[in-house]
């Protein structure tokens, strides 16, 4: 939920996007059209990245290095992000008319899906997680359905929350807040998913 | 990189022009004659300061011969969209190529512009093995990274195979290769620019290198086999989507001015002379149906002169061509600014009806037979060239050199750097200002003209002004 929240308000995450389709055909349902491509282009690349393991998973006798292997995946993915703060240019050639492949393509970039990995593979021990995470933890060991549905909470959050900051920037607040809003988290990104690697290899 | 956006990005254009105004003006100056190296001079513009229009610093370059001409910064306002995923970049860096040498230098302006220093050369070989390019002319910042237009294809003369744009990166600065895919019919090149969220490009044509390095071939224009059409392209799929020839008497099309709100789908051309009656003209471009239209929609006539005012490249006509070399469009899309750099005006049309550009301002200056002083009373050689509007609207700065070997041929007896700036009247007139004359080393020639912090030619912008 929280970051759902987070990848919402996030102006890098696209919500500007949808302000500027909707200004531009000064209409508020080019916005939301937008919104939603922006949306479910980043819930199709969480379950690109959870899907292989989920079926992975089923391989009981394997589930250990499979584990070992996600979490190194995560952190040498945050490392590289760290050490190489740089968007691919194959980014910047995604037309503006094709925004639900240009969020599919960002979210795969910077590594959102591959971070639910670990979680849902059950390696997070209670033990070393606050009680946000436990909850969690303990939902994803149940079944593959629930995967889905963390998937699907996370994507309506995201939706509810870029759509109330596109919303206010289009109605209210006007387009300064745009770059008042944004800040570069980059490098906290990618420390996080070194840090839940890390975490779930413990 | 920042923490938070450049605050010298802005969303909308309308959001730009409420921005604080420019406190430095960058001018170009080229040694004409290739004697010494070219150089950057920081113009102080700002208002009160005991240097105000006074060269406030210079950073001369190690090499000679690069002819610098036109040039643009690393980065802009199209910063702020989410789909370039440079939102963090820096407006720090102005890329300066050379005309003549292909090399280009990218200039630090940060900490302050008064202590601006060179950064990195790239040296031309670099830009010859990726590209296949050479003359390096207009840079944007854009989607993929900086944006260059070329004049040139590969060999000595520049003529082995087309020239086009190039794309270097945003922040090492390599050279990272050809941009088109499909360039159509385009075969010469000038100026381009583009609508980022409706995503096509424009571009224009000059002439190939023979025809402009050593001057201006006169048999070759009356040939009518200079640059007479407009590319339209898509930007991202870098193809060639539409080319339309104005008529081969139009000869010269060169700055291209888009409406800078990206929900206005139109934008202005401007042709240097037509070889029918000498006139000069601009066009009106727009999209509509999918398709690219343009039509000529206004003109500006020859002067008539004596023999004896003329050089020698014009005596045969008794007239003054009025030569339009730049325009450029105010950022809120009203006043489209034009330069006559033949007869010594620069005219300021009223553009709120795009196809029916309406006149509103005159200024005189200069002129090959006119050469009206500036009020100050001092001399003025040339004409209005390079012209450059502050993001406000309110100040309009311009330069007096077109390009080395041309300036000798229209202007005979030389044509010593002038900067000169004047102030845009709410609703429309244009008077010159009597404390703005730059005073630049002797020997130079001014050419483009950056103001801090972006200006009307510099900035893309990807939300509308609604």
């Amino acid at each position: 939920m929280m970051s759902g929240a987070y990848h919402g308000v996030n102006p890098g995450m696209g919500w500007p996007l949808a302000v500027s389709a909707g200004l531009m055909e000064r209409s508020s349902r080019a916005l939301w059209a937008a919104l939603a491509s922006l949306v479910l282009g980043h819930l199709l690349s969480m379950l690109a990245a959870i899907l292989p393991f989920a079926l992975l998973a089923t391989l009981l006798d394997w589930q250990r290095q499979i584990q070992i292997a996600a979490s190194l995946l995560l952190m040498g993915f945050g490392g590289f992000l760290l050490i190489r703060p740089r968007h691919p240019r194959a980014l910047a050639r995604i037309p503006p008319s094709q925004l639900m492949l240009w969020s599919f393509a960002v979210a795969v970039a910077h590594g959102a899906g591959l971070m639910l990995v670990p979680i849902y593979l059950g390696l997070c021990r209670s033990s070393d997680m606050d009680s946000g995470h436990r909850a969690v933890g303990v939902l994803i060991n149940s079944s593959f359905d629930v995967a889905l549905l963390v998937c699907l909470v996370h994507t309506l959050v995201l939706f509810v929350a870029a759509g109330i900051s596109a919303w206010l920037v289009y109605r209210y607040l006007g387009l300064k807040f745009i770059s008042r809003s944004w800040f570069n988290l980059d490098a906290i990104w990618a420390m996080s998913l070194v840090a839940i690697g890390a975490l779930s290899l413990i | 990189m920042n923490i938070r956006p450049d605050p010298t990005f802005h969303a909308s254009p309308k959001l730009a022009m409420e921005a604080p105004a420019e406190n430095f003006a960058y001018t170009l100056l080229i040694s004409p004659d290739f004697s010494k190296p070219d150089a950057l001079a920081v113009v102080d513009v700002k208002r009160g300061s005991p240097t105000y229009a006074q060269v406030v610093h210079t950073v001369t370059m190690p090499n000679r011969g690069d002819e610098f001409h036109h040039f643009g910064w690393n980065a802009c306002s199209s910063s702020l969209s989410p789909l370039t995923g440079h939102a963090f970049l820096e407006r720090r860096y102005l890329i300066i190529p050379g005309i003549r040498s292909s090399r280009i230098y990218v200039i630090d302006t940060k900490p302050d512009p008064t202590k601006a220093r060179i950064h990195k050369i790239i040296e031309p070989e670099e830009m010859f093995k990726k590209t296949g390019y050479s003359r390096p002319h207009t840079i944007h910042c854009g989607p993929e990274g900086i944006y260059v237009s070329t004049l040139g294809g590969g060999g000595k003369q520049g003529i082995d195979g087309p020239p086009g744009v190039f794309i270097m990166d945003c922040q090492t600065f390599d050279i990272l290769g050809r941009w088109e895919i499909d360039r159509g019919l385009q075969d010469k090149h000038y100026d381009f620019w583009w609508n980022l969220p409706r995503d096509y490009m424009v571009s224009s044509e000059w002439a190939v290198p023979p025809q402009f390095e050593n001057g201006i071939v006169p048999e070759e224009l009356l040939a009518n086999k200079y640059g007479h059409r407009i590319h339209f392209w898509d930007l991202r799929q870098r193809c060639n989507v539409q080319t339309i020839d104005l008529g081969a008497n139009h000869q010269m099309a060169l700055e291209v001015r888009p409406a800078h709100d990206p929900s206005r789908e139109y934008g202005f051309l401007g042709v240097v002379v037509d070889t029918t009656n000498l006139e000069g003209s601009i066009w009106t471009w727009w999209r509509e149906g999918g398709k690219f239209h343009i039509e000529k929609s206004a003109t500006i006539p020859a002067e008539p002169a004596e023999k004896d005012d003329l050089p020698p490249l014009l005596q045969g006509f008794g007239a003054v061509p009025p030569l339009v070399t730049d325009i450029d469009l105010s950022m809120d899309d009203r006043f489209l600014y034009v330069s006559c750099w033949g007869t010594g005006e620069m005219r300021q049309y009223d553009v709120s009806e795009p196809k029916m550009p309406k006149l509103t301002g005159s200024v005189h200056i200069g002129g090959i037979a006119r050469r009206t002083p500036h009020p100050n009373g001092k001399a003025y050689a040339g004409g209005p060239q390079m012209v450059e509007i502050s993001r406000d609207g309110k100040r309009v700065y311009w330069t007096n050199s077109l390009y080395s070997t041309w300036d000798n041929q229209f202007y005979p007896d030389g044509v010593p750097a002038a900067e000169v700036m004047a102030i845009a009247t709410l609703g429309g007139g244009l008077e010159l200002a009597q404390d703005y004359w730059v005073s630049f080393p002797d020997g130079y020639r001014a050419h483009q003209i950056r103001l801090e912090g972006g200006d009307c030619s510099t900035d893309s912008f990807c939300y509308p002004s609604a």
